[in-house]
């Protein structure tokens, strides 16, 4: 995984709340047996038209927020489905951050999975943000994931929170799976004590 | 004296592999269940760093959801769901793993197996690549979903690292109109607490209404716990718990079934114990739900009408309520039993199981499927379709008009080809009514399977609590 970078970046204004992740990408993309290629269908039945062409009412589709990498959104966002395509797909189109007041549990966790920082605001905050984009279209937002501050062209700075052990992790891009492995010997020793103790989980 | 626990943090303290600060605590997993959709990027993951499973025993896998429900003798037209079901069997076949395929007599939606089969028992933690999981805590498993990243990470090290939840316990007490059921239930919840209520919790939900549900009933209510926002559902275990585990094949056998019952008895929540929220819920107030709009928490009785986004006081619930009428096409202030509906879907692991179609076949015995309407009935499991089949259930169905299918998760999500067309209106027993879920432009309204089959033969909602004569109780 990439570390995650201190940046400055076009935020996007999307503004719905419990966008779910069928929303974010429809069924018909999940055959696909790789990670890779999912960010053209991002937000499908709403981005295009019936002939596949951009709709241009989409708020994303505006040229105003092309290239954007932070994306503000509304409550609950990713709402529904496991679906671990949805932050394949944001993180595929481009989106390294996620703001917004609350994420549907799965996803948020998945966020940190794919080098997605999902920040979490109040609502006042959001509303600021919010309102900032909606008067300058194409506002930079810059996001400092080290100091846990974003900073906007507009002047507001807010700080936000962030479990430790994700942190570290997005800034060093670690592999979660090889920093369990180091816990082998654990493992093992629960296992152990749980077989003595409950064997009818292990036969 | 030891510290009073729910049965939540009896089940999380047994799981703690590691805790330390500045980590995430590792928990360990018992159970890993399996499906075509959200697995093969794991594997192939695991391929490329050159990782093994640790535990393949502890692993069950099924092909569900993209399977078709008719012609199953044949190889699967779409060739993308054709291939994902070929690399599933191939990752299953690779790396040893137990796998329902689609000829095999277990074949069936992951969370109708899993629980005929008796692989998961209450104090487990069992994870699975769906959302849905949670339907296994009504076996007092805490049982949640994970992506892909989370799959892989079970496969190679049977541990996951979490964040405990805090605890909620929604207690449904009072009396259950006979014509509500486990999903009119689990829908008024959303409805009351909203959609991200739930949100960093773990739910437990008890009351003399949730120990009267049978099994299939926790399990429909546990299944829509991720509905509401939470982690996972639960249920305590009590004699239905173990009477339905006892004769099941993967259950505790000999002298381990004694020493795993006296153990099943202990880890329900202590008289006593905290809870962090408390939600009370009086079951007489509970009509058959009926859901108007595009969030499962959009939903009123049956009595109802379609709200306006004036009726809501927050102005994200107002926008969202404008929204949902316009992609639902409805206006406010419409009765729901005057909304005319083009489809009936029964299934899912929501409502595929055998209780299900008992429900519904009473409802639809001696009627007609309504001439604008197209009635699908997908059994959850081959289990479900051969145990409806021995009932003569398939006749009820079929000579009403239905159609009756192969197991699958089918039109819960339309990956399978079954799927509404743009416009069309459907009745449905599954899980969410997001836009587009049952297909671009579909409009659903979720409702349990009798409601759905009383709507089927209606062309529109019933109020089933009318129907006096077709039933006495569901």
């Amino acid at each position: 995984m990439e570390p995650y970078v201190r940046h400055t970046s076009i935020a996007a204004l999307l503004n719905r709340s419990n966008v779910d992740t069928d929303q974010i990408i429809p069924k018909q993309f999940l055959k696909k047996v790789e990670r890779t290629g999912f960010g053209i269908h991002l937000f499908h039945d709403w981005r295009y038209l019936p002939d596949g062409s951009p709709n241009p009412d989409f708020e994303l589709n505006k040229a105003a927020f092309q290239g954007a990498r932070i994306l503000v959104t509304g409550e609950n966002f990713g709402c529904g489905s496991s679906r671990e395509h949805a932050p394949w797909a944001i993180a595929d189109y481009g989106f390294n951050t996620i703001i917004s007041t609350s994420y549907a549990d799965i996803f948020f966790n998945n966020c940190f999975k794919n080098g997605i920082l999902p920040i979490v605001v109040n609502r006042s905050e959001l509303d600021t943000l919010m309102g900032e984009i909606i008067a300058n279209e194409g506002a930079r937002f810059t996001v400092d994931l080290e100091e846990q501050i974003v900073q906007t062209e507009g002047g507001s700075l807010l700080r936000f929170a962030i479990d430790d052990f994700r942190k570290k992790n997005l800034l060093k891009g670690l592999d979660e799976i090889g920093l369990t492995l180091e816990f082998d010997k654990r493992i093992g020793a629960f296992e152990a004590r749980q077989k003595a103790q409950l064997p009818w989980l292990w036969n | 004296m030891m510290m009073k626990k729910t049965m939540y943090e009896k089940i999380w303290d047994s799981h703690l592999v590691h805790d330390e600060p500045g980590q995430a605590p590792v928990l360990y997993i018992d159970r890993h269940l399996l499906h075509e959709v959200t697995s093969p990027q794991a594997f192939e993951a695991l391929r490329t760093a050159g990782r093994k499973i640790r535990r393949p025993a502890a692993n069950l896998a099924t092909l569900d959801h993209c399977v078709p429900t008719r012609e199953r003798d044949i190889p699967i037209r779409d060739p993308i769901a054709r291939k994902q079901v070929a690399v599933m069997i191939e990752n299953c076949r690779d790396n040893g793993l137990r796998l329902y395929d689609m000829q095999s007599e277990d074949n069936g939606i992951i969370h109708i197996v899993v629980p005929e089969h008796g692989f998961v028992h209450p104090g487990m933690t069992v994870v699975c690549g769906d959302s849905h999981t949670a339907t296994h805590g009504a076996f007092a498993a805490l049982a949640f979903g994970i992506g892909t990243s989370e799959v892989e990470h079970v496969l190679a090290t049977q541990t996951l690292r979490q964040k405990q939840s805090r605890t909620m316990q929604v207690r449904i007490t009072g009396r259950l109109s006979p014509w509500c059921t486990a999903k009119d239930i689990a829908l008024a919840i959303i409805g009351r607490i909203g959609t991200a209520g739930g949100t960093g919790y773990v739910i437990e939900y008890a009351g003399d209404v949730v120990s009267a549900l049978s099994m299939e009933g926790r399990m429909t209510l546990c299944n829509l716990a991720i509905e509401s926002g939470a982690r996972a559902g639960l249920v305590a275990p009590d004699e239905k718990t173990i009477a339905y585990l006892g004769n099941k094949e993967f259950a505790p056998k000999g002298q381990d079934w004694e020493a795993a019952v006296a153990y099943w008895k202990s880890i329900g929540t202590d008289p006593g114990a905290k809870f962090d929220k408390v939600v009370e819920i009086d079951a007489a107030t509970i009509a058959p739900q009926v859901t108007w709009g595009t969030s499962p928490e959009q939903v009123t009785g049956v009595d109802g009408c379609v709200p306006a986004p004036g009726d809501f006081d927050d102005k994200v619930k107002q926008q969202a309520c404008a929204g949902a009428l316009a992609y639902m096409g409805l206006e406010s202030g419409t009765r729901i039993t005057d909304i005319p509906i083009d489809f009936v879907f029964l299934g899912s692991c929501t409502n595929g199981r055998i209780e299900d179609f008992r429900a519904a076949a009473a409802m639809v015995k001696g009627t007609k499927v309504s001439d604008r309407v197209t009635a699908l009935a997908v059994p959850g499991s081959y289990h479900v379709k051969r145990q409806a089949e021995a009932e003569g259930l398939d006749r009820i169905f079929i000579e009403a008009g239905w159609e009756w299918r192969e197991p699958g998760c089918s039109m819960c999500l339309a990956m399978n080809g079954d799927e509404l067309r743009a416009g069309q209106r459907c009745a449905s027993t599954s899980n969410r009514n997001f836009e587009g879920r049952q297909g671009k432009g579909g409009r659903t309204h979720l409702v349990s399977p009798a409601m759905a089959a009383a709507a089927a033969a209606a062309g529109r909602f019933v109020d089933i609590r009318n129907l006096r004569d077709s039933k006495e109780t569901l």
